[in-house]
């Protein structure tokens, strides 16, 4: 195809899932808002002035680029692991197989749709968030683009669970039995320096952690761990699960007989 | 000429060990109307699935307009429209929206896409229904927006796959007349069917594949030459009770007043109706007792199963 025909090809599947999701906008970007705005009136205001200051800001201003990350993380997830299990389960999967258009087009026009519906996500939990409290930006660079890489990362992630599941229970036991419990240990609600040494170094093995920090550092200039470090695991690892998600396109894993 | 599609060597085994296609060769001319027969279970749908790079092959080659899958890939899939069996489109969308949209993953610009979707539509009796999601159509409406999607993108090579299963005759019939209007506009179209009077009625040539071989590869015509006799049902106008002796015919009674006979390609029908006559026998109707492809079909997969067991 040629380059004109790519956008083309590529610029269809980013429009049919971004009008999916803005469709089921209830389903889709109400939920994050009012489970944000629980996180901020409970653990903010109620349980937050009792906590007092955290890594040197209000508990509230400490949390609020943790949960922006985190509903960034699950609904980027979400958005691919759904959208294209549902594709492949009403087979019009079918539609883009026959045509001419490659592989590595189709997953990135899955890919940017999950980051579209992350993003859009995340400026509405952080309009939410200044009702609560007032936001400075430390480094925009670092904020734009950790927020984009992880979205990145966890709309592969999604690709790839969509690609292996075979029911709708599938699509759900990676986000409840990994994805949750890593977002909730990964630095969103505390800062590790408040754990006992050990179990410091093994929250480090979390990867979520990185991108929740180096977030943390784009907005308030604070972070547990080297930003550097963060930035190369959040690439390394965006270019791994391409590469793993672009292997089991061109395989057709669970997509072609 | 390039022939439309060549199949060479083409072999299929899944997961389970099941060998769908046993190597098999085939090749449809450009501008044909050509038909892929089998029982089910033959092969058929594996083997469209694997031309359109829905199925993985095992083994062997497929060309389309003289681009090779594995090696031209975009430039066969160009050549090539697809309608499967069973819906495959999103349900919740609608009408148009999954016409342009087919358009633009073969990189057609929304404009022209726009143009297409609206001449497809028209042409299809769609057109009143393109803001409807597609749920809310009728099972004939949901195939023929399957033929507007696959025809967007302006194949050279049309491929169906049972495009009428489950459709009343009348929109069959319309089907047909649009197929065989697409086809003299030059498309070539390969369908599969299990209604041989479709087939008979809209084909030129032919392949019949059983148990992953292809078993005939030829012209309608000259297969419906082989076959040696034709059964035809006859009313009669009055009742009778025995079996009328009807010399050189095998025949037999369905019921009192319905005649069923066996006629011979090298008897004609002169012979039979003088013998009735002289009998006092009245007919009052006379029909073909099945299709006559349908009569070769089942003999010909009645004998591959003998020689089977």
């Amino acid at each position: 195809m040629k380059a004109q025909e790519l956008w083309v090809s590529f610029l269809t599947i980013v429009i049919k899932e971004v009008r999916r999701f803005t469709r089921i906008w209830a389903q889709t970007l109400l939920p994050p808002a009012i489970t944000m705005t629980l996180y901020f009136i409970i653990f903010g205001n109620l349980i937050g002035s009792r906590i007092g200051e955290m890594g040197g800001f209000d508990y509230m201003e400490f949390i609020v680029p943790g949960l922006i990350m985190m509903s960034v993380i699950t609904n980027s997830y979400g958005n691919v692991v759904s959208s294209f299990y549902s594709t492949k389960f009403q087979r019009n999967i079918e539609e883009l197989l026959v045509s001419p258009t490659p592989n590595w087009v189709i997953l990135s026009g899955y890919v940017v749709g999950g980051v579209s519906r992350g993003l859009a996500v995340g400026v509405i939990v952080t309009l939410l968030s200044l009702f609560f409290t007032s936001l400075q930006v430390h480094n925009l660079a670092v904020m734009v683009a950790v927020v984009v890489l992880t979205s990145t990362l966890f709309s592969l992630g999604g690709f790839i669970n969509a690609m292996f599941a075979n029911s709708f229970d599938d699509i759900s036991i990676i986000p409840t039995f990994i994805l949750t419990p890593l977002t909730y240990l990964g630095g969103v609600f505390y800062s590790i320096q408040l754990l006992p040494e050990f179990w410091q170094g093994v929250s480090q093995l979390n990867p979520i952690l990185y991108m929740v920090n180096a977030f943390r550092y784009g907005i308030l200039g604070v972070s547990d761990i080297n930003i550097g470090v963060a930035f190369g695991m959040i690439v390394l690892f965006n270019i791994i699960l391409f590469t793993v998600a672009l292997k089991l396109l061109s395989a057709g894993k669970g997509i072609r007989h | 000429m390039t022939k439309a599609l060549v199949v060479s060597g083409l072999r299929k085994v899944y997961d389970n060990q099941f060998e769908a296609l046993k190597g098999i060769d085939f090749s449809v001319e450009q501008g044909d109307f050509f038909a892929l027969l089998g029982p089910n279970g033959a092969g058929k749908s594996t083997t469209l699935g694997i031309v359109s790079s829905l199925v993985n092959k095992t083994d062997g080659r497929v060309s389309v307009f003289g681009h090779d899958l594995d090696t031209d890939a975009a430039a066969a899939k160009r050549s090539l429209g697809v309608v499967p069996q069973e819906f495959n489109f999103n349900m919740f969308e609608k009408v148009i929206d999954i016409v342009t949209t087919q358009a633009g993953y073969y990189g057609i610009p929304s404009s022209v896409a726009a143009e297409r979707a609206e001449r497809y539509l028209r042409k299809l009796g769609l057109w009143d229904k393109r803001n409807d999601a597609a749920r809310m159509l009728s099972g004939g409406m949901k195939r023929r927006l399957m033929i507007a999607r696959a025809l967007v993108h302006e194949p050279k090579l049309l491929i169906l796959d049972e495009p009428t299963a489950g459709v009343d005759i009348e929109l069959r019939r319309s089907m047909w007349a649009f197929l065989q209007e697409i086809n003299a506009a030059g498309t070539t179209i390969i369908l599969t069917t299990h209604y041989l009077e479709e087939a008979e009625s809209l084909c030129r040539n032919i392949a019949i594949i059983d148990k992953g071989q292809i078993v005939k590869d030829t012209s309608i015509k000259a297969l419906l030459q082989e076959l040696n006799s034709e059964t035809f049902i006859l009313d009669l106008a009055q009742d009778i009770s025995e079996l009328p002796v009807l010399s050189g015919y095998k025949a037999r009674l369905e019921d009192a007043h319905t005649l069923i006979v066996e006629v011979e390609k090298s008897q004609g029908l002169t012979s039979l109706f003088a013998q009735l006559q002289t009998q006092q026998i009245e007919v009052v109707s006379m029909r073909n007792k099945a299709n006559r492809l349908e009569e070769l079909f089942v003999n010909m997969v009645e004998k591959n199963l003998e020689a089977a067991s």
